[in-house]
């Protein structure tokens, strides 16, 4: 079998059942020029969060690089003009969406940008492309602007953030010590912000029409609307898999309907990519919101809802999982250089109906041994997507120990 | 007196050899991060450290006693600017080689916390040519040359070290002795 | 005073936890493992002195001492 899950093949936009904010027609209306004051009040109205995986609170990455957090008197002369990057590395294999709103709104994207660079005086506006991505579009969407469109090399690691600055350094594209954050020195040893090419396309919407806008959408405490990329574990799960914008808090079974999915044939649904844990299919008015889906120890992450037949094995597929992510540890840091490919192992011994109980042990002796401690948090992700994983699927566990797989029986 | 001052930097010269050699040996001990004879992974690093530092003092006695014995004939210039002194000018200007190598790497490893670890490891390289110097400029200078102590003494110095960095270039040295994949090091 | 590990230069060498058993141990690859729950740990009064010798004892300078 083949190490990586299968993914959506042809990435269109699934049939629209929701709102047409990012990909639906054309915002003519023009993005007002703000002040940085303005600029800051609008995204904490909003509360406008990251799209890109970690959720962070827009605002406050803002303020990170205004030069306002740190206490400086409105006096100060010189301040360092910082940097503000558009990630759109897309490094998640089971993520399309960077690559579909690039493609079908990058001018989104690069208004976001520019909004952001000329508020905050940027010295350089600059967004890092993944490799799998169509650059035509975007390009010709920032002619005529100061943004600088990069391709850079990808990977899975190569969307985090300090990996990122550093490729944009001329440097290799794996993480730093996240002891001085990117924030603080970065990309040309300047404050730098990184924002998904997502957010920077929902902040260049907020600008037009306002926080109110943005909140008519979703919850409160999770406002407004993400992209997702809806896939399944067989052909048939999902018939039409692909990229929908969604509400933040709606039921995962809403939008997996919305993607042609045969439900009944759910086993479970993984949320976030391979970083992220799984949902139940007793679970599938599970709001995709973080407090949703907090319980089940996910997040709305990137978007990422791959759909587990029940036919197929679970714990083959996270072996898959993490034999992959395994193979994309940047090779820096000992414990995930050396964890990951353990705990890849052990799970594919444990993939074996008949396995021995001491690998259940083994799995979660390693996880706890490869969490936060690494320079980045792709142990930790491994990590938690692996408890998920013996979680949900105990019943499944317990089988193999007993020497059963129903998948095997197929 | 002469004599004495003489025998002082023959002595200590050849100490200092023996030193250099039991540092360059325990450099590798130490770089493997193996716990040798019971004395601690720091024990070894703080033991190269003695070693290397006793060297030092070694040379600086070496120097001295020479510069200030009047048959020796070395000038303070010949201690730094190598190959110019008029007494077997070749061997002697190894030794000076040797001594400037030893003052940048000897300031550099002082200093390392302050130059960083990525200057610190490029400078310690010199190291490895140091000693071959050193060892050289041992074996051809003074009055001792091809006497059959002194080739017993450098045997068992190229012995030492050829066991040890011949060890030092076999596949199992990067896994300090438990089964790891060695990182890879791009800063 | 917090105890912070540079994992990028960490190669697992292990004098560390050798002069500072209090607050480190190794793992199955010979890299240092904080004993309690946190990333960065506290290091109490009593321990300063030896903890300012684990870091200068780095080959790499992977350890530093914070505030």
């Amino acid at each position: 079998m083949t190490d990586l899950l299968p993914g959506p093949d042809d990435p269109t936009v699934a049939a629209p059942r929701g709102p047409d904010r990012l990909l639906g027609p054309d915002h003519a209306a023009p993005i007002p020029q703000l002040d940085t004051t303005s600029l800051l009040a609008l995204v904490e109205e909003a509360g406008l969060t990251g799209r890109g995986g970690a959720g962070f609170p827009t605002a406050r990455k803002l303020l990170s690089v205004s030069g306002r957090s740190s206490g400086l008197s409105s006096g100060r002369a010189r301040v360092t003009r910082p940097v503000v990057v558009g990630n759109a590395m897309e490094g998640e294999p089971l993520s399309h969406k960077d690559a579909v709103l690039l493609t079908q709104a990058p001018h989104l994207v690069v208004e976001g940008l520019v909004l952001l660079g000329t508020t905050l005086r940027a010295r350089r506006m600059v967004l890092a492309v993944g490799p799998e991505i169509q650059t035509g579009p975007v390009t010709a969407a920032a002619r005529g602007t100061r943004v600088e469109v990069r391709q850079l090399t990808g990977g899975f690691v190569a969307g985090q953030e300090s990996a990122l600055v550093n490729q944009l350094n001329g440097r290799a594209g794996v993480p730093t010590d996240p002891l001085v954050p990117v924030f603080r020195r970065g990309v040309d040893d300047r404050p730098t912000l990184v924002l998904n090419a997502e957010t920077l396309a929902q902040l260049a919407l907020v600008a037009r029409y306002g926080p109110a806008w943005f909140r008519a959408q979703g919850t409160t405490a999770d406002p407004g609307t993400f992209l997702t990329t809806i896939s399944g574990s067989d052909r048939s799960l999902v018939r039409h898999p692909g990229v929908l914008e969604v509400s933040r808090g709606t039921t995962l079974r809403t939008a997996l309907k919305a993607a042609g999915t045969d439900l009944p044939r759910v086993a479970a649904v993984l949320v976030g990519g391979y970083h992220g844990a799984w949902v139940p299919a007793a679970a599938l008015d599970t709001p995709l919101s973080r407090d949703g889906l907090r319980p089940f120890g996910a997040s709305p992450g990137a978007g990422v809802l791959h759909a587990l037949a029940v036919e197929a094995c679970p714990l083959q597929t996270a072996a898959a999982v993490t034999h992959y992510l395994a193979g994309q540890s940047a090779r820096q840091c000992g414990p995930c250089l050396n964890g990951l490919p353990r705990i890849a192992q052990t799970l594919r011994g444990l993939a074996v109906p008949g396995a021995s109980a001491e690998l259940v042990v083994e799995v979660e002796r390693l996880r706890v041994l490869v969490t936060g401690r690494g320079a980045c948090a792709h142990p930790d992700g491994t990590a938690r997507f692996v408890a998920s994983t013996m979680r949900i699927f105990s019943r499944h566990v317990e089988d193999h120990l007993k020497g059963y797989c129903h998948a095997a029986t197929r | 007196m002469t004599e004495a001052l003489w025998a002082l930097g023959r002595g200590t010269g050849v100490v200092a050899l023996g030193m250099f050699t039991l540092t360059l040996v325990l450099g590798i001990v130490s770089r493997s991060g193996r716990d040798a004879g019971g004395l601690g992974r720091f024990g070894v690093a703080e033991l190269h450290r003695t070693a290397a530092l006793t060297g030092v003092g070694l040379i600086a006695v070496h120097l001295g006693s020479l510069l200030f014995d009047p048959y020796a004939q070395l000038r303070l210039f010949d201690m730094v600017v190598p190959f110019a002194g008029s007494y077997r000018p070749l061997f002697l200007g190894l030794g000076t080689l040797a001594v400037d190598l030893l003052v940048v790497v000897t300031g550099v490893s002082l200093l390392r916390h302050t130059v960083g670890p990525r200057v610190f490891r490029a400078v310690h390289w010199l190291t490895y040519a140091l000693w071959p110097v050193a060892l050289v400029h041992a074996l051809g200078i003074g009055t001792d040359a091809g006497s059959l102590w002194m080739d017993a003494v450098a045997l068992t110095c190229v012995t030492a070290v050829t066991a040890a960095v011949g060890w030092r270039l076999t596949s199992s040295y990067a896994e300090r002795g438990r089964e790891r994949t060695p990182r890879l090091v791009s800063r | 005073m917090r105890l912070h590990v540079d994992w990028t230069r960490c190669d697992g060498h292990g004098a560390c936890a050798e002069l500072l058993p209090e607050l480190m141990d190794t793992d199955d690859w010979g890299f240092p493992i904080m004993r309690g729950e946190e990333r960065d740990p506290a290091v109490a009064v009593a321990l300063e002195n030896h903890a300012r010798r684990a870091v200068k004892a780095c080959p790499v300078q992977a350890l530093r001492l914070l505030g």
